[in-house]
């Protein structure tokens, strides 16, 4: 059972990628936090993100004291604590979107110490059943792999790594070890939501990262605008926009609109971003 | 000595091991950005210590510039006052700045101008660590950043002037809490945007390893001349030490150079308005283990992982973890670690202003009043030394709030 539910979702991402690339173009990568603005709100962005053009889903977990993020992200983390969010809801939100779509990929994002509280053993056994394909874990890196990374990837999640601008060519490949389903370039040495890097630097560090591994690539971090994810999908296999999705609710939340139009907001700028997919 | 120690290893003296582990405790939970440059820290701290040249360095400064070592103290009114074991102060609230934290913030700027780093960046809560880094950026002539919760800068204006005094930018953290936790979380964030060219020196035992153990390092100054100048006192070494724990790097600098030998080890944790209520900082006592700013340690936090807000009286001790020596420390039950309340506190700082003519920190008054519990239970040849690691003039505003004084 659970080996085949491991080819099952080992293949949902890969599939994804071909697909992608038979139509000719590069992948959007999409973030929202799970519970912002508020649980229900949040449950209906999700389920809306691929039909507006988001190829891949990544959610974030909301943490108390995320260190790599930057001002809108922290916000949207205390906007979705506060209206009540947990770990435990976050995946109820994953497995009732997974019983809608069974072909959209779903990774989750977030820090090591709610899932530390809920027991790694116990998280990567509910993740499988809620239908999510990988896990993207901040503070966990490869020195740190016998705590999640290597439970996880014998389960049959994914196990998505950073590569940044401060990975060397030693360090590349004890970050590439472990790494599955793509591979996450941090455009820029710093958090997310801040400034963009120039594409040059992008496509000489995705050019390195191709002669280590045949992964896709997905780039992410200042990415806001069409026309970069334009850029970007030309050095890449996919774009990941995030902080600019979250402070559409913030926006949204500061001109008192309703939940449904806060939705609809973010979703228009997905499907405005999706057109920027064309590679060519 | 009444310490179970169970089980017992060849020496507490010997972590951590070489991934920065302290038993399950310690480690290295950063972002992949920061990797490269933790290991770097690690390898240039291997180095350094490994050189006779670094180690003068830090002894000529410590000596000339911080005024070490600083002297230990026989508290004799106070030895009569409360009767029983015969009490002794370290004293490095004598120190240059007023507190143990600038033995660490000058050993980590010795390393930073070895890497050839150009920029400092700091966390502070009390702010006697941002008047302390500030302090050797001044003396090395290096720029200076100094993270601070919105809500710290507030209620430790004199420290904010000081440090911007010594020529360090203050940057208000209006993130989360706004409190020492969110200050740590800026100042990492700063160093990921910033990794070419910053050294991030942190203020105590805590952080991603190599930190935990090379504070520690760089503090056991403190416990290496406790045991020479009471061996020159007494001609021995004491019963007991007592400090009082935040993130905890007086303590550990006091304990360390005794953990093998047979010396009851007292560690105080600010109990707010009570351990059963939700107003404290005693991670050890009301919190679980948990990973945070690059280490697993004991924390504050609720059921789903999320950090919960420390409270002290004191700034310093408004930590929500703790560092993971302590933690292992307190797991192998080789060191008692109690708390004292906000109101136990305020009644040791007046005892000891009155009593010794000394105002203490708000910090070390909770090890004060444990004492002032504890020093009655033991008999007059009990050789107690407790660590006076900081004076009180910064909470001179606080306590008169406290007992109700309008200055």
């Amino acid at each position: 059972m659970n080996e085949i539910r491991s080819v099952e979702r080992a293949s949902r991402l890969s599939r994804r990628f071909e697909q992608v690339r038979a139509n000719g173009r590069g992948a959007l990568v999409t973030f929202i936090t799970a519970g912002d603005p508020n649980p229900s709100a949040s449950a209906d962005l999700l389920q809306r993100l691929p039909a507006a053009g988001a190829d891949i889903v990544e959610v974030g977990m909301p943490f108390s004291d995320p260190m790599a993020d930057g001002p809108s992200i922290q916000a949207a983390s205390q906007r979705a604590l506060a209206s009540g969010m947990t770990l435990a809801r976050t995946l109820a939100m994953v497995s009732d979107f997974r019983a809608n779509d069974s072909d959209t990929p779903l990774v989750l994002m977030g820090y090591f110490n709610p899932i530390y509280r809920y027991g790694p053993t116990r998280f990567v056994e509910d993740a499988l059943s809620a239908g999510v394909d990988g896990l993207i874990i901040v503070d966990l890196p490869p020195e740190e792999d016998q705590e999640l990374c290597h439970p996880a990837l014998t389960a049959g999640l994914h196990w998505i790594r950073l590569v940044t601008p401060t990975t060397d060519e030693d360090r590349m490949n004890t970050v590439l070890k472990n790494t599955s389903g793509f591979v996450y370039y941090v455009s820029i040495a710093g958090i997310t939501g801040t400034r963009a890097a120039a594409t040059d630097t992008i496509e000489s560090a995705t050019k390195r990262i191709r002669e280590k591994t045949s992964l896709p690539i997905a780039v992410g971090f200042g990415i806001r605008t069409r026309a970069q994810v334009g850029e970007i999908i030309q050095v890449a296999d996919a774009a990941v926009v995030g902080s600019a999705l979250v402070d559409r609710i913030a926006d949204g939340i500061a001109e008192q609109h309703t939940d449904d139009v806060i939705v609809e907001s973010v979703t228009n700028l997905v499907s405005d971003l999706a057109k920027g997919l064309a590679v060519g | 000595m009444n310490t179970t120690l169970d089980p017992s290893p060849e020496t507490y003296r010997g972590g951590p091991d070489e991934d920065g582990h302290f038993g399950i405790f310690g480690g290295r939970f950063v972002a992949e950005t920061l990797m490269p440059l933790v290991l770097e820290v690690e390898k240039a701290y291997d180095a350094a210590r490994k050189d006779p040249g670094f180690q003068a360095d830090f002894d000529r400064y410590a000596k000339d510039y911080i005024g070490r070592p600083s002297p230990l103290y026989f508290a004799e009114s106070l030895t009569r006052e409360l009767g029983g074991a015969r009490i002794y102060f370290k004293r490095d609230e004598l120190n240059h700045t007023g507190a143990h934290k600038i033995n660490n913030t000058l050993g980590q700027i010795l390393l930073a101008r070895r890497m050839g780093k150009g920029r400092i960046i700091a966390e502070t809560g009390a702010g006697q660590h941002g008047v302390a880094t500030a302090t050797v950026c001044a003396l090395f002539d290096l720029p200076c950043v100094v993270y601070m919760g919105a809500t710290d800068i507030e209620r430790q204006a004199p420290n904010v002037f000081r440090m911007k005094l010594l020529g360090a930018e203050v940057i208000p953290v209006h993130s989360g809490t706004a409190t020492l936790k969110d200050a740590m979380n800026d100042a990492l964030r700063d160093w990921v945007a910033n990794v070419e060219d910053t050294f991030y020196i942190i203020g105590t035992v805590a952080g991603p390893h190599p930190y935990p153990a090379m504070v520690r390092d760089f503090q056991s100054v403190i416990g290496t001349e406790t045991r020479e100048q009471l061996m020159a006192a007494e001609g021995r070494l004491p019963d007991s030490l007592v400090a009082c724990i935040g993130g905890g790097s007086n303590a550990m600098g006091l304990f360390h150079p005794f953990l093998d030998d047979e010396v009851q080890l007292i560690g105080v944790e600010a109990a707010g308005h009570g351990i059963d209520t939700d107003k404290h900082a005693a991670s050890l006592t009301g919190g679980v283990p948990g990973v945070l700013h690059g280490n697993r340690t004991y924390l504050l936090q609720d059921n789903d992982g999320q950090i919960i807000d420390a409270h002290s009286i004191s700034a310093g001790l408004d930590y929500p973890g703790i560092g993971p020596e302590h933690a292992w420390l307190h797991e192998m039950r080789r060191v008692d670690y109690v708390s004292i309340t906000d109101a136990e506190a305020l009644e040791a700082f007046q005892v000891c202003c009155r009593c010794e003519g000394i105002i203490p920190a708000l910090e070390p008054a909770h090890a004060l009043a444990h004492v002032m519990k504890f020093a009655p239970q033991q008999t007059a040849d009990h050789l107690l030394v407790m660590n006076m690691c900081g004076r009180g003039d910064k909470d001179v505003f606080t306590v008169a709030s406290a007992l109700g004084v309008a200055l």
